[in-house]
């Protein structure tokens, strides 16, 4: 007595967004039976387990055959196979380009091919995240990669309107394009630390202020790729650590406004040199793409780690870099203010972000 | 008489990468209109091509234009070899042909590969021109309006209903000739797709010929089938209900008069606005013996009586029975003679009726026959197949005369082929009408008096029996009605229609089946044959047994919507009969279900009896509080005061009476089996009273039936959701006994509706509406039920509210409705105010029976008057930009120029029809078009679709056009496709988006008296192959929502508010 075929289809779309979840999140039919049972499906309403199961296949059959219309959001509202309600198409691309962040944050910053997605068994059995739902989230980030890889004008604006995504998950995916494209080393295990949302955060700083676009609103790439020049010009910085009389001012101009105000005064006077060397550093071997890869690993060791080896608190460190980079206008031999607020703004906020446990 | 027929390509999207090296398409257009072909050029290197081609100009025959399709195929160009095919998009142009309907065509449509599916969409413009010639309707039929509603169409009147017209056409299957062998499967299925729009055309201009030689407009109830007769051919053919319709707000004199009958009738009872009222009370069946060429001689018929299940045996003359019956009858049926006995066949396709149109219902009348197909020697002579089909209708003609009735109303044909096995079936309601619809002219003149003579009040009217009670068709108890008191009704009332919206009723309606299965030992030929109609009998027999059964269960005591199919599989006969159960107050309270034993001594049986009766009485107390069925005064009624002489005349005839406690005595003396008391020992018993408890009552918060509407629920919310399910069952045991055969018949059955109720728990509360189950047997141990049905929404509130108050409680906002236009003058109206002036209003019409106008939502509208209507109607041209709010207005206009019957409104309202009829649509169009060109941002428009012949909440303002389509879907990789069930979900839902892409095109936004006629699914897992037909029908319109119309505080007319509120009430 098997039931040999068994379909039903709305002239509106029937879907639940329960089973869209179970479905995107890489469950088997039989899998998603079991747990919509035990979530009560069968208490609420007198349902049989065979109910349920024809139900989540006509639903399972829908979701595969909108999948191919997903890849393409703007064609789910111009298409005619099905009739689905606008707040219902909104759910659909939303929920599909949703992503976890710990399988996000597995993968930012490695190259989007063939290799890494070889790799995403393992990371499915690192993450708990099934390999399905895997692979559709890294096939979403590689779609994305590549339709805005060729586009004039803002990415996150592009991402948008391309896929029609929320203003949040647009400036995500902004993100993991950013990192996919300069390949930041995310992975070590210094790194390990800082969540998705740092690095987004991070990446969204970077965008804004150190990208291109920065500057010129029209260029292709203008959002993924660093500002060259502005590249350029960080080496001018390399006076304030290799002029001595400079770095002894800027020390001596810091510590003024500091002194009193914190109990990590004594680490901060002692690291100084150390740590404004390192800063500069970081901004004046930016010209390199390796150094620019190991970007976040520098901020770490070279200021994160020695600040938190001195117990510095967020507020030390706020008050600490606010008054290292406002303390650098009043020199009055350095001529680059313009590229240091650049640059700093930017160090500043990312360390802000970055600095946790 | 000769056309133009223009058609314009203006683009491409979404299409399919036909060349992999660039991953892109140079397509090219094809447009075939009969032998002509143009072609479009080349648009290199794009999957969005912009053609935006010349107007192709065909001229042709208006014949031809009924007959053909606009072909267009879309394909891609390839320098070296063969272009390729990309899909096809087949246009019917008929909507095109009359003038009421769309003025052009223009929209996208899904180009369609039978191979492939939908494979991207294209923009495609048409228009025609006709040639106006006194003329032109002799060679054609141009002009004659289709509807597929079974009851007369929303904003018309039916000025005469002429009858029945059928016609069929007959072909060789492509599939089945002999080229076949060397062509591709795709060439073979457009051959079929081609030729099937072909025979649908010109069927449909033969039917349109015989509708002008009757002289009417329009074909009501239009069904068409298709006989997929394989090796012996391709049968289209088709019935329907030909109608003089005019249109209501064509603001013509008649109806603005205020003395016209049909408006006062409808002042009546502005609540119950008749529909239909049929009644059954008994059914007759035949079943022709294997007939095929000795279709003469033996010939066995049987009539049921449903009441009391008992076999007669009549043979074709039992038809004179009814003929001498009592004074009042004879007089009715002398006046409707004439008009009727004119016609070959007094048949009429229709459902519901208008008010006073049926007076009396006999019951159900059906007949079967068993043919061996053969060959189709000669494609224009179908004499062999009109025959058969003429003794069936001969037999039910018969077979109402038998119950005393002229007519067969809720008339439909079906078959079953298997093999060269054939089942012809049909069936109705035998019924008595009202004879002033008949004639020319009478409608308009005196019509009221003649409704006002008729002593049957309409809410039990159609109940009353017309046959003679001395000289009963079949066994049956007669009681005095319990509404009148007047006239005998029976005790049980069977009928093909939907229960008229002034029946009176008690709580709600139910969905009831019965299923049966039964085996059957293979065979060939006249033998095979021989053995599917010597099963007829006791399958019919055994469904109606069951029916029966189930609706005692139920406590109600009528069927409504009852259809049964009998198909025939290789090895088995299944039989499903679905309806919907009611009680009618009219008609005595059904009497409970008694159990017996054969063998009383026996303790342990005795527990058991007790036991089962135990349960059965509390599934009949459970049903009775679930369906509401509290019938007023019941207990008075039956125990309380019996009328003395209908119990004595009864007893003449009956076993029994109708309370239940003196159930127990079994009375045998005509030979009939009680149809309350069942007896255990019986195999029969014990299964039916299986099948009686296994059927689970619909969860909570669900109803549902298989009529128009349900009855005793009046308050839907506008949300709604059509579906479409098939589930294929294979019988993995080859030696099931029928017992069990039957069991997993009816498990199939029963788990499909649950599901549906599981998958639709959302809407709660809500009904299933117009549930249609059809049953086939596709291959050897395969079970296939198809089930096409609509979920709609009521407020459960207001359960008890009364029609009356419905029409404006109706109305809901719904997100998705793309139609919605904020309106300013919303702002000065109060649903409350609105609300109880219409009501006010309303129940002063009823007593005046004079056109008073219903205002609603306009505070001052009390007095309103012609001029103030008119000075709103200027103040609001202004802002008319969109051409519903044109539409609307023109509605507006016009049910205030029925107000008083003053020249200038009257000019204004037809000022504002010509508007509609130039601009309207082409407005919409080109709105559709600019939305739909711009990338990404719009969406596609909404369609609805429903079964039913209305939306609620939502006023249908016009037909657009009938939709008829036919397509095959084929694939020779099913795994990759996700199995059959992968396969045919995605071909379904094509079909849906083929559908609303053609309504969208016609400028409609939904289809109602949608069906899916035909599904046929031919499997070969092994081969990974697949093939499947699908034939759908509906009628698209245009709906604006009702809300809207109480914005803008506009003034019903009587009539309109009639319409509406039978929408809901019923």
């Amino acid at each position: 007595m098997a039931v040999e075929l068994d379909v039903f289809v709305g002239n509106t779309i029937i879907m639940s967004e329960e089973v869209y979840q179970l479905w995107l999140d890489g469950y088997t039919v039989n899998d998603a039976v079991k747990v919509r049972m035990e979530g009560g499906v069968l208490d609420e309403f007198d349902a049989k387990a065979d109910v349920v199961l024809s139900d989540t296949m006509d639903q399972y059959r829908t979701f595969q055959m909108c999948e191919r219309l997903l890849h393409s959001p703007t064609k789910l509202a111009n298409q005619l196979l099905f009739q689905i309600p606008p707040h219902r198409q909104a759910t659909l691309i939303e929920r599909y380009y949703a992503f976890d962040d710990v399988f996000v944050r597995e993968v930012l910053g490695k190259k989007l091919s063939k290799g890494t997605k070889k790799d995403l068994d393992d990371i499915s059995a690192k993450t708990g995240v099934m390999l399905k739902s895997c692979r559709r989230q890294f096939d979403n980030f590689k779609r994305v990669f590549k339709v805005v890889e060729e586009l004039k004008g803002p990415l996150v604006e592009n991402i948008r309107q391309h896929f029609l995504l929320s203003d949040k998950l647009a400036r995500d995916y902004a993100a993991i394009v950013f990192f996919a494209n300069n390949r930041f080393e995310t992975g070590k295990r210094k790194l390990q630390y800082l969540t998705f949302q740092d690095l987004a955060f991070c990446a969204g700083q970077l965008i804004n202020n150190w990208t291109v676009g920065a500057v010129d609103n029209m260029v292709e790439d203008m959002d993924v790729d660093l500002d060259k020049e502005f590249l350029q010009e960080l080496k001018e910085l390399k006076v304030l650590i290799t002029d001595k009389d400079l770095l002894d001012q800027h020390k001596s101009l810091v510590c003024t406004a500091l002194r009193g105000k914190t109990k990590a005064f004594n680490e901060m006077e002692a690291n100084f040199k150390n740590l404004s060397r390192g800063l500069v550093n970081i901004a004046t071997k930016l010209t390199n793409t390796k150094d620019v890869r190991d970007f976040f690993i520098d901020l770490v060791e070279k200021f994160i780690e020695p600040c938190r080896s001195d117990h510095w608190t967020a507020a030390d460190m706020k008050l600490y870099l606010t008054h290292y980079t406002n303390s650098a206008h009043i020199l009055d031999t350095f001529k680059h203010q313009v590229v240091w607020d650049r640059y700093m703004g930017v160090i500043k906020s990312c360390i802000f972000k970055m600095y946790h446990d | 008489m000769p056309g133009k027929l223009k058609a314009k390509i203006v683009a491409g999207r979404h299409l399919p990468v036909m060349d992999r090296a660039s991953d892109l398409t140079d397509a090219f257009v094809e447009v075939k209109f009969g032998n002509t072909t143009f072609k479009t050029d080349v648009y290199p290197k794009s999957l969005n091509p912009q053609w935006n081609s010349e107007w192709f100009k065909f001229e042709v025959d208006d014949e031809d234009l009924q007959d053909e399709p606009l072909q267009i195929t879309v394909l891609d160009h390839d320098t070296y070899s063969a272009n390729d095919a990309i899909g096809k998009v087949y246009i019917d142009i008929d909507p095109l042909l009359y003038s009421e309907a769309a003025s052009v065509i223009s929209g996208w449509f899904p180009i369609y590969d039978t191979i492939h599916g939908i494979r991207g969409e294209i923009n495609v413009l048409v228009k025609v021109e006709l040639f106006n010639d006194l003329n032109r309707f002799r060679q054609s039929s141009c002009g004659v309006k289709f509807f597929c509603t079974t009851s007369i169409p929303k904003g018309y009147r039916a000025a005469i209903v002429h009858g029945f017209v059928e016609e069929l056409v007959v072909n060789e299957d492509p599939e089945y000739q002999w080229i076949d062998r060397i062509r591709t499967p795709r060439a073979s299925n457009e051959a079929r797709q081609r030729l099937i729009f072909l025979m649908s055309g010109e069927l449909q201009r033969k039917i349109g010929l015989k509708v002008l030689e009757m002289g009417g407009n329009a074909v009501v109830g239009y069904l068409q089938c298709f006989d997929l007769e394989g090796e012996s051919g391709l049968v289209v053919r088709a019935i329907g209900t030909a109608c003089t319709l005019e249109k209501l707000s064509s603001g013509s004199g008649t109806h603005t008069h205020p003395n016209t009958a049909p408006a006062s009738n409808a002042c009546n009872s502005p609540s119950k606005d008749g529909k239909e009222s049929p009644l059954a009370h008994g059914c007759r069946s035949t079943h022709n013996s294997p007939v095929h060429s000795a279709c003469s001689s033996q010939r066995l018929s049987q009539n049921f009586s449903v009441s009391v299940p008992t076999l007669i045996f009549t043979g074709m003359g039992s038809g004179s029975m009814g003929k001498d019956a009592g004074p009042l009858k004879t007089l009715l049926r002398q006046q409707t003679q004439t008009a009727l006995e004119q016609r070959e066949f007094p048949f009429f396709t229709l459902t519901s009726f208008p008010s006073g149109f049926l007076l009396h219902v006999g019951g159900v009348v059906s007949a079967r026959s068993v043919k061996l197909l053969d060959r189709i020697h000669n494609p224009d002579e179908p004499e062999t197949r009109d025959a058969w089909w003429e003794e069936i209708r001969q037999e039910i003609k018969s077979h109402a005369k038998a119950l005393g009735c002229h007519a067969v109303v809720g008339y439909s044909e079906s078959t079953s082929i298997c093999e060269e096995v054939c089942i012809l079936s049909a069936s109705g309601t035998a019924a008595i009408l009202n004879p002033r619809y008949m004639r020319e002219g009478c409608l308009d003149l005196g019509g009221s008096d003649q409704r006002f003579e008729d002593p049957s009040p309409s809410s039990c009217g159609f109940c009353h029996i017309p046959y003679d009670e001395l000289n009963m068709p079949f066994p049956a108890q007669l009681t005095y009605c319990f509404h009148c008191r007047r006239q005998k009704v029976p005790d049980v009332l069977f009928t093909t229609i939907d229960l008229p919206s002034d029946a009176a009723i008690a709580g709600k309606g139910c969905f009831i089946q019965a299923r049966l299965c039964r085996l059957k030992k293979k065979g060939q030929g006249e033998a095979n044959a021989t053995a599917i109609s010597n099963q007829l009998p006791f399958m019919e027999y055994e469904l109606h047994t069951q029916l029966m059964n189930k609706l005692k269960l139920r406590s109600m005591n009528a069927l409504f919507g009852l259809s049964i199919q009998i198909s025939v599989g290789e090895n088995m006969l299944l039989g499903l009969a679905s309806a919907t159960g009611v009680y009618l107050t009219a008609l005595p309270a059904p009497g409970g279900i008694q159990i017996a034993g054969k063998t009383p001594g026996d303790l342990n049986t005795e527990q058991h009896i007790l036991n089962i009766q135990k349960r059965i009485n509390d599934t009949i107390a459970k049903n009775k509080e679930f369906y509401e069925v509290n019938p007023p005064d019941l207990t008075e009624e039956v125990v309380g005061s019996p009328i003395p002489e209908p119990r004595l005349r009864s007893r003449l005839f009956r076993s029994h009476s109708e309370s239940s406690d003196e159930l127990s005595e079994l009375d045998l003396s005509h030979g009939k089996k009680d149809a309350f008391v069942l007896e255990v020992d019986d195999t029969d018993a014990v299964e039916d009273i299986q099948s009686l408890l296994t059927d689970a009552s619909p969860p909570k918060g669900f109803y549902s039936c298989n009529t128009e509407t349900m009855p005793g629920i009046y308050n839907w919310t506008s949300a709604l959701q059509m579906f479409t399910s098939v589930r294929v069952l294979r019988l993995s045991n080859a030696n099931l006994s029928n017992q069990a055969l039957n069991k997993v018949f009816t498990d199939l059955c029963e788990n499909l509706l649950k599901s549906f109720y599981f998958k639709l728990r959302s809407m709660i509360p809500c009904c299933l509406s117009h549930l249609v189950f059809s049953v086939a047997v596709p291959e050897e141990d395969l079970i296939q039920v198809a089930v096409t049905a609509v979920a709609m929404t009521f407020d459960k509130d207001q359960t008890q509210d009364k029609p009356a108050e419905k029409p404006i409680t109706k109305g809901c906002s719904e997100a998705e409705d793309q139609l919605q236009f904020s309106l300013e003058l919303c702002t000065d109206s109060s649903s409350i105010n609105s609300q109880s002036s219409s009501k006010n209003s309303a129940a002063k019409l009823n007593q005046n029976q004079l056109i008073v106008v219903r205002s609603a939502g306009v505070p001052e509208s009390s007095h309103l008057s012609t001029r103030a209507a008119s000075v709103d109607y200027g103040s609001f041209a202004d802002r008319c930009s969109t051409w519903l709010e044109l539409l609307r207005l023109k509605a507006h206009t016009i049910r205030r120029g029925s107000v008083k019957t003053s020249r200038r409104t009257q000019s204004l309202a037809h000022s504002v029809s010509s508007l509609e009829h130039s601009s309207p649509l082409t407005d919409g169009r080109s709105r559709s078009l600019r939305s739909s060109r711009s990338f990404g941002g719009s969406s596609v428009s909404v369609v609805k679709m429903t079964p039913l012949s209305f939306l609620p909440g939502t006023r249908i303002v016009k037909y657009v056009g009938i939709i008829n389509m036919f397509f095959i879907r084929e694939t020779t990789s099913l795994r990759e496709e996700g199995g059959v069930s992968g396969f045919l979900h995605s071909f379904v839902a094509e079909v849906f988006a083929m559908v609303r892409a053609h309504v969208a095109a016609l400028g409609g936004n939904a289809v109602v008296s949608y069906s899916m006629k035909d599904c046929v699914l031919m499997e070969n897992p092994n081969k990974n192959q697949c093939q499947c037909l699908i034939n759908v029908s509906g009628d698209a319109v245009i709906y604006i929502r009702e809300t809207d119309q109480e914005v803008t505080g506009s003034t019903a007319n009587i009539r309109l508010s009639c319409t509406s509120s039978a929408d809901g009430a019923t």
